[in-house]
């Protein structure tokens, strides 16, 4: 796994809704594609996210196969004061990918 | 209902071993039994035939009855390519810590696989609204299920054409 671009806004302040956009370069193998041998190319997906600021939950997702390659996930959060990201993406196999970004509050 | 689907068993081996010497008794046994099978062989085959999404979406949400409505799911009306398709989902809620969306789970009815993900929210969300990318294998209708705080549901359906399908196919 990449690294992941993660988009914030520049600025916000304490109580404004924000977006938060992260994508991730990953193939997201279904499981269900055959190799040119005929044999099934395994299941390799990130099969989780999750988002976290000043150590509270924000946003979960579970993924599944039906998810497109390189997945992108956008969510919102109502900004509860100045604070840090924690975003982790999980594959099959449990190998984890941690960012963590501050949110610039003013 | 164990018992007559033995029975059954039983019969059917022996008309492949013995088709032309069934007698008349075995005859009457063997309609007997078909009519206690046909009962529970109705229930069985719908639950064979039951489409995949059916039945994720009747593990999801049990006996309750999800209402129509309040979620929006936004996707193309027509997708050229089905590897990757735009795919928001919102649902109008107030978000508050007594009232809020729990989850929204994305179901395609057609793919192979029909998970799509689950979306779930906390008091700090603000909003229940995701956006991400799906697979569309087919034409086919793309569900969303919304969980509430207070154990209800709520469902939107929107269909999506997809001219060159994803999922590999």
């Amino acid at each position: 796994m990449n690294k992941p671009r993660i988009k914030l806004p520049d600025a916000a302040k304490a109580g404004d809704l924000i977006e938060i956009k992260t994508l991730i370069s990953h193939v997201m193998e279904t499981g269900q594609r055959k190799d040119p041998d005929g044999k099934v190319i395994p299941r390799n997906i990130i099969n989780f996210f999750s988002a976290s600021f000043a150590g509270d939950e924000v946003f979960k997702a579970d993924l599944q196969a039906g998810i497109s390659a390189n997945p992108y996930l956008s969510f919102f959060m109502k900004v509860p004061g100045p604070g840090e990201f924690e975003f982790t993406w999980v594959e099959d196999g449990g190998n984890k990918v941690v960012e963590r970004i501050k949110l610039n509050v003013t | 209902m164990a018992q007559a689907q033995s029975w059954d068993l039983r019969l059917k081996m022996k008309d492949k071993q013995t088709p032309l010497l069934l007698d008349r008794r075995a005859f009457a046994a063997g309609a007997a039994a078909m009519v206690l099978v046909a009962g529970t062989a109705g229930q069985l085959s719908a639950q064979a035939t039951e489409p995949v999404w059916q039945q994720t979406l009747r593990s999801l949400v049990g006996d309750a009855k999800p209402i129509e409505g309040k979620v929006t799911l936004e996707l193309p009306e027509i997708a050229e390519n089905g590897n990757t398709v735009p795919l928001t989902v919102s649902v109008e809620s107030p978000m508050t810590g007594t009232d809020y969306v729990k989850a929204i789970h994305v179901l395609a009815t057609e793919n192979p696989q029909p998970g799509v993900a689950t979306f779930r929210f906390s008091p700090l969300s603000g909003k229940a609204s995701a956006a991400s990318r799906m697979r569309l294998a087919r034409t086919q209708e793309v569900i969303a299920l919304a969980e509430l705080s207070d154990g209800k549901f709520l469902i939107g359906r929107r269909t999506v054409k997809v001219t060159i399908g994803g999922c590999g196919g």
